[in-house]
């Protein structure tokens, strides 16, 4: 159970595909436009997929679907480009000379 | 109870814009074409002195050192012609507040929101300016809500503008994250409403008048270092406030340096699609930005943009994804600077354009920005292989946005291919009869002249 001032994310359906703007290719205009905010829970309790509020950080209350509790996040570096060592590989052969170079 | 509808918020918009930026931008416009750009720039109050006083004084910002590349410049030479081979020197703006010069845009715009009263202030920004607002904001007490275009419909987020999120609100910034469209704006529009906060837009004088003490400085750091001054500036460009500031800093400072444009090229690919949000791995520097921004700069948030490239643009050149992250590695593995690839595009540029001027020309690059995880040449790439970019070594002419991305084979490869200027210039008097909708007086001539920086007649033959 998610209780009332825990930090989560809310998802909103802000405009559906027919209240779109004309003027968007066509892809777009087949998908709602959609927003997450991030607020403490106004609830007493709730679950994920519950429609609830949230208090924002600058203090807007803001209704919608439950959809994280601790929401953060997990980008990264990426996987291993071994492009990038042929690269430095390639610069530092033309500018210094051969392998003695590191 | 407010009708809070796309049609009815949209209708709204110069009521909300009005009261959020504090400006009546009425005050400035001729009822024809033309409006007075100088009266809305000398608007702001502030001259570039104090201008500088608020960013160094108030937000300890500014006064970036000035690199001279030395490794990249002999690289470069070590393939021009005889005789070729600018001098490269880099702006390290990344060591900035914030990480990039985007918070010299945002010191003058929350200085002037905290004078006038305002309790927080918002701005529409996937970008690094998202976080020079949250940090200006930090400083100045106010509240701060950044408005983001961050998902595609499946939810995937571009790892770059992800890292912006993160660094916005360890900055104290409420971020809002929209999915792919140009509503966004409508979404703006109703948070300046509901909070009746500050518009912390890009593209206010504020905003530019900001930016003016960069190229103030490059023209300086240049007399002081080298006893001369700059021949060569390039910007990366997008919405053209970079370069806007920049060339009119270097004109007040009486440096009358070759001012040149920079963006990736993404021709191909439509900024709003949301199929191909996540197909391209550059979020702003690109053209999909610089060339509607350049050619009809009154597209933004703003009713007149402060930001007008083509009136400063001697040159604007294009360089490819692959070149661009390939310069980056350069940077790293040959000066040891490890900066994000975005602000990269200028010295792209700025490599090839090297090899075509004499060595003891002077090229400065006016741009870095920080680097971290999501925002880093690794994370780029590793992002496109997984969505289905074919990466490989070759010729960067052979790069299809949005399919491929090309590594140059070679570094001689990379080039600065020049845009058409007539062109460019061509579209901004034609967009700004259709626009208007308003036939060109005398005054609408000289206006069109100056927007293109070229002259009556350039702008009495393109009208034909």
């Amino acid at each position: 159970m998610i209780r009332k001032n825990d930090w989560v994310q809310i998802h909103i359906d802000v405009l559906k595909p027919e209240e779109r703007a004309t003027n968007i290719p066509e892809d777009t205009r087949h998908v709602p436009l959609e927003m997450w905010v991030k607020g403490h829970l106004q609830n007493e309790s709730a679950e994920l997929g519950d429609v609830v509020t949230v208090k924002t950080k600058t203090g807007r209350l803001v209704e919608g679907t439950l959809c994280a509790l601790n929401p953060s996040f997990t980008h990264n570096f990426g996987d291993y480009i071994p492009e990038l060592d042929q690269i430095e590989e390639t610069v530092k052969t033309i500018l210094f000379g051969g392998a003695d170079h590191a | 109870m407010r009708d809070n509808s796309y049609s009815a918020v949209m209708a709204r918009k110069n009521e909300i814009m009005k009261r959020a930026v504090g400006m009546d931008y009425d005050l400035f416009e001729s009822g024809s074409i033309a409006f007075d750009y100088e009266a809305m720039m000398a608007a702001t109050g502030y001259t570039l002195d104090a201008v500088r006083k608020i960013q160094v004084e108030e937000f300890q910002i500014g006064n970036t050192p000035l690199y001279e590349l030395k490794n990249l410049t002999q690289l470069a030479r070590s393939f021009a012609p005889e005789g070729m081979g600018a001098r490269i020197f880099v702006k390290d703006e990344a060591s900035n507040l914030s990480g990039s010069f985007k918070v010299r845009r945002a010191a003058t715009s929350i200085h002037q929101a905290k004078k006038m009263g305002y309790k927080g202030v918002i701005s529409a920004t996937s970008g690094n300016y998202g976080a020079a607002v949250a940090a200006c904001a930090a400083k100045a007490g106010l509240k701060c809500i950044v408005v983001q275009e961050c998902f595609d419909s499946k939810g995937i987020g571009q790892p770059e503008i992800i890292e912006k999120a993160r660094k916005c609100e360890a900055l104290g910034a409420e971020v809002v994250q929209l999915t792919v469209g140009p509503e966004l704006f409508y979404m703006f529009l109703r948070m300046l409403e509901e909070t009746d906060y500050f518009n912390a837009s890009l593209y206010t004088p504020f905003g530019i008048a900001g930016v003016e003490t960069l190229g103030y400085e490059i023209a300086q750091q240049c007399r002081l270092m080298l006893g001369r001054d700059p021949d060569v500036v390039v910007c990366t460009n997008a919405g053209g406030g970079n370069l806007t500031g920049t060339a009119r800093g270097l004109l007040k400072a009486g440096c009358n340096a070759e001012v040149v444009a920079a963006s990736v090229n993404l021709s191909g690919l439509h900024m709003a699609s949301d199929h191909q949000f996540n197909l391209k791995s550059f979020t702003t520097g690109h053209t999909g930005f610089g060339m509607p921004f350049s050619t009809w700069p009154d597209r933004s948030d703003v009713p007149r943009s402060a930001a007008r490239p083509l009136r400063y643009m001697d040159r604007y050149v294009t360089v490819n994804q692959g070149e661009v992250f390939y310069t980056t590695e350069m940077l790293a593995a040959l000066e040891g600077m490890e900066k994000g690839p975005a602000g990269n595009t200028s010295l792209a540029a700025a490599f090839a354009l090297s090899q075509t001027l004499p060595k003891d020309k002077i090229i400065v690059v006016q741009e870095t920005e920080y680097t971290g995880a999501g925002k880093h040449v690794n994370a780029q790439l590793s992002f496109a292989r997984k969505n289905g970019i074919d990466i490989h070594f070759g010729n960067p002419e052979e790069e299809v946005p949005g399919k491929s991305i090309v590594l140059p084979a070679h570094p001689s490869l990379i080039k600065a291919r020049p845009a058409d200027m007539t062109h460019l210039r061509t579209s901004l008097i034609h967009n700004a009869v259709k626009m208007t909708g308003k036939q060109p007086t005398d005054a609408d001539i000289d206006f069109l002249a100056a927007e293109t920086k070229t002259d009556r007649e350039f702008v009495k033959e393109h009208l034909a």
